[in-house]
């Protein structure tokens, strides 16, 4: 086992100790002893980014089950490089925040760092799988430790109903995928991602390729919470604020960008993937915004936000799959894949300002009592380091200098602009559409980033309003927040050394083609081009709107809140339960009648549209045997028994005339020869006349059948049905032998086994063993009708349990 | 010769069942039905002896000698149930 798989599984193994440390450790914070293990994963991922920027990729295999091609195999490339940097790094960071955060004495920290580590280790898994199986394995496993973060405070309605929603959503795409993943092996005969990438020009004119696309991408938009998968994301906003910062807006939505990513080189170039996934990220970017300004809770706001910015990721992603449509040196390529640049660049950014922005929240909630941007205000003096990580976070998010959000903002624009005049794909006609949603969008970004740092921060301070009297926060849970924004500015200042040594190995396994002409620079000058002339506008109008925000909110009341997709995924769930209660309670009703009428009606479907559809009904009576003229009175008088008794008034008339009937069936017996039979059929006749009587006493007044006449009616016809498809089969069964019968082997019983009996020799001799378990049948009836008659239980008692 | 004598005698004896059964069916009353339950059983006896003949074979005779019991057994089972309403009394020291 590599390291590097190692690594996958080394917080899964170790939180197996949490316990551990939890029961007997219990003087020291037991996020102390979680803390090492990211850190030591981010260390050891650091090692290798030299690498990877040199060109270099780490691959290592451990088998799991090799018949079916599915291993643990990891690959370590540029893309997954940014994402298991960004999981061990804002890991530890949460982790170190979560220890401040959570309280010793109140909460039960050792589920809380188990479903942390569980999720670590998911996550890591999904960047660095290289089989799809093993990919969709740590998928779902991210699902489930997702779920059980969010329902961290169990005894809450609401985190029950975020964590149940959440999971519906994104276990529905993970399925979506799974089946995408199935057909993408199907196409390709591999697992292995790195293998179907290679094949991925010749897949475009299978028919399962736009099937699975489409269900692959299904995955993807779940998981990123993109429209109008997006609602489970402000639900998810109950867990416990270290568990938004990290799963919410760092790392699990990012799950399905980083999946978008890795397909681009077998999907994109496709006019399909292009617009599905550019527009469908256009749209989240929008809706996102726009919903934002409306929340007055800070953690609704940030979820929406993120919603946001996710989409803007996404949409980068869509434009910069076109690149992979030109020739891999040409201008074209190298603007398109501008956009693939921008998008991983501004999922690092908005890794390290949103997860700063949560803390912050985390902070002010911690230290207030409140979330609610109504009640806030004035904490500027109280918390001036807070305020300060507030205000470069949101600025950042805003995309504003000097911080990291204004790069990647330009570069968004840049990457709309040239999308714009793209020139395939139709976007001569409808591409103007690109940079308006965009720069609508940033507008509004602006707007929330503004609400969401002076409505908290500055106006009058209302202790009255507050839980608890406000104080900065302990000096431990402002280091992780601080780290995450010394980092925003960085990042501004230095990011050419980010692009090298990062950023571009990334790129390249976005778009993996030969001497192609990447482009790679990140300046934070470019001059007066549009693209910054774009964001001056962008900060006027916004500023305007934040200033003027009550006299045009009005336009939110204009959609009520009950027009959300909310409303729609709730009316599903209690629709579809509603609705399969009502279809359930109208088959299942409980009368045995309905259920034989069922059995009965399928059987003749069943058989005879199969036998039907496969010409089987052919009757020859070339082999039949003649029929005397007493055999067909015979016949006739079982027959009128039997009709007889239909129609008996009695139940006693009914015994006798089922008497007749065994009589009859006996003397048939003696007429074909089958002496044992006929003696025993005899037997068992009277003897169940004789049981008929017993229980006669026991038995309900023999009542005329109350139903109408339309039941009756199609009784008799499922009888009949089931009559004729009998008769016919027996008749076809008779008229076709396909081999000759063995009996002749049984006519040396005497030699063989020493009978003269035929019958009774292949009975205890030949095929003992029926025989044998026959008897069982027998002795397990027997002592059933005992202990039914016998264990009686009293009035009262349990009548489950009888002594 | 045998043959064709055995091959009218079950015709006619197919007919007394006949006859029988509608004698069960048609009722009126309950004695009835199993007495001509019981003529039923007897004419089978004699069916299964000439079909025995007519096959010349022995292996039927148990069968004769069980139905003689059997259709006994029935008839007296129903008419202790016609009189008493049960087939098996319960101990009365108990």
């Amino acid at each position: 086992m590599s390291w590097l798989n190692f690594a996958i599984f080394l917080p899964i193994l170790y939180a197996v100790f949490i316990p551990f440390f939890y029961k007997k450790v219990s003087s020291v914070h037991t996020g102390w002893f979680v803390l090492p293990i990211p850190l030591v994963l981010f260390i050891y991922l650091t090692t290798s980014i030299a690498d990877i920027a040199n060109g270099e990729r780490f691959m290592h295999t451990v088998s799991w089950i090799p018949s079916l091609g599915i291993n643990f195999t990891t690959h370590l490339d540029g893309l997954s490089l940014i994402l298991a940097l960004l999981i061990t790094g804002v890991g530890t960071l949460v982790i170190a925040y979560s220890i401040f955060y959570l309280s010793m004495k109140r909460e039960a920290l050792h589920n809380f760092y188990i479903y942390l580590l569980l999720f670590m280790g998911a996550m890591l898994g999904v960047v660095l799988s290289d089989n799809l199986m093993v990919l969709y394995l740590f998928w779902e496993l991210t699902s489930v430790s997702s779920f059980l973060l969010i329902a961290f405070w169990y005894q809450r309605d609401k985190s029950r109903y975020g964590a149940q929603k959440s999971m519906l959503i994104t276990v529905t795409g993970g399925i979506s995928m799974l089946a995408g993943f199935i057909m993408l092996q199907s196409m390709t005969g591999s697992w292995s991602v790195r293998e179907i990438i290679g094949q991925a020009g010749t897949l475009s004119d299978s028919s399962l390729f736009i099937p699975a696309m489409l269900l692959i991408l299904l995955g993807a938009f779940t998981k990123s919470a993109q429209f109008p998968f997006h609602i489970w994301l402000p639900d998810a906003m109950e867990a416990p604020t270290p568990v938004s910062a990290y799963l919410h807006s760092a790392t699990m939505v990012k799950a399905g960008i980083y999946l978008v990513a890795r397909f681009t080189p077998v999907f994109g170039g496709e006019a399909t993937w292009f617009w599905i996934v550019s527009m469908v990220g256009l749209i989240t970017l929008f809706w996102g915004s726009y919903t934002a300004v409306r929340q007055t809770d800070l953690k609704a706001l940030l979820a929406y936000s993120t919603i946001s910015q996710l989409g803007m990721i996404m949409s980068m992603l869509g434009i910069g799959s076109a690149a992979l449509y030109f020739d891999a040196g040409s201008d074209a390529f190298k603007y398109s894949s501008l956009a693939v640049l921008a998008a991983l660049f501004h999922l690092i950014n908005h890794s390290t300002f949103k997860g700063a922005l949560f803390m912050v929240v985390g902070i002010v909630d911690h230290e207030t009592g409140t979330r609610d941007i109504r009640r806030l205000g004035g904490l500027m003096t109280i918390m001036p380091i807070t305020f300060t990580f507030a205000a470069i976070g949101s600025f950042a998010m805003a995309g504003l200098p000097p911080f990291n959000g204004f790069l990647s903002k330009e570069m968004f624009f840049s990457a709309v602009l040239t999308a714009s005049d793209l020139g395939i794909f139709h976007m001569q006609t409808v591409g103007l559409m690109f940079p308006i949603i965009a720069w609508v969008a940033s507008v509004l970004t602006f707007v929330y980033c503004m609400i969401l740092v002076f409505r908290t921060f500055t106006g009058n301070y209302n202790p009255e309003k507050l839980e608890k009297s406000a104080h900065e926060a302990p000096i431990g849970m402002l280091i992780p927040p601080g780290i995450l924004v010394s980092f925003v500015v960085v990042i501004f200042f230095f990011p050419q050394t980010m692009a090298d040594y990062i950023l571009n190995p990334g790129v390249q396994a976005v778009l993996p083609l030969e001497n192609a002409n990447y482009y790679t620079e990140i300046k934070a000058w470019h001059g007066w081009e549009p693209e910054l002339w774009m964001t001056i506008a962008v900060v006027i109008l916004g500023s305007l709107l934040f200033v003027f925000l009550r006299s045009w909110q009005g336009v939110y009341s204009l959609f009520p809140r009950e027009w959300s997709f909310n409303t729609v995924y709730n009316a599903i769930l209690v629709g579809s339960e509603k609705s399969s209660e009502k279809l359930t309670g109208k088959y299942m009703t409980g009368s045995l009648r309905h259920y034989l009428l069922y059995i009965f009606s399928f059987l003749i479907l069943a058989v005879g549209t199969v036998i039907f559809a496969t010409n089987g009904f052919v009757i020859d009576t070339s082999n039949d045997a003649p029929v005397n003229i007493y055999e067909l009175i015979l016949i006739s008088i079982i027959a009128i028994a039997a009709v007889g008794i239909i129609f008996a008034k009695s139940r006693l008339t009914a015994i006798i005339l089922n008497g007749v009937l065994g009589y009859m069936v006996a003397i048939f017996f003696v007429i074909f020869r089958a002496p044992d039979l006929a003696l025993t059929q005899l037997v068992i006749e009277t003897v169940s006349a004789a049981l008929f009587l017993l229980c006669f006493f026991f038995l309900p007044e023999w009542k005329k059948e109350n139903v109408t006449r339309k039941v009756k009616g199609l009784n008799l016809v499922i009888s009949l049905g089931v009559g004729t498809i009998v008769t016919l089969v027996m008749l076809s069964i008779q008229g076709n032998r396909l081999f000759d019968s063995i009996s002749s082997y049984f006519e040396d019983a005497y030699k063989l086994a020493g009978g003269k009996n035929i019958v009774n020799a292949i009975l205890a001799d030949f095929r003992a063993f029926d025989t044998m378990l026959e008897i069982l049948v027998l002795a397990i009836a027997g002592l059933g009708v005992y202990t039914l008659i016998k264990l009686k239980s009293s009035e009262g008692e349990d009548r489950r349990e009888s002594k | 010769m045998l043959e064709i004598v055995g091959y009218i005698a079950l015709i006619f004896l197919s007919i007394s069942i006949c006859i029988g059964l509608f004698r069960v069916i048609k009722g009126p009353s309950m004695p009835d039905r199993v007495i001509a339950l019981d003529t039923i059983g007897i004419n089978l006896i004699s069916a299964v002896a000439v079909i025995s003949i007519t096959l010349d074979t022995g292996a039927f005779l148990e069968v004769i000698l069980l139905l003689g019991i059997l259709s006994f057994i029935t008839t007296v089972a129903f008419s202790k149930f016609l009189e008493r309403g049960v087939v098996i009394e319960r101990k009365r020291d108990r």
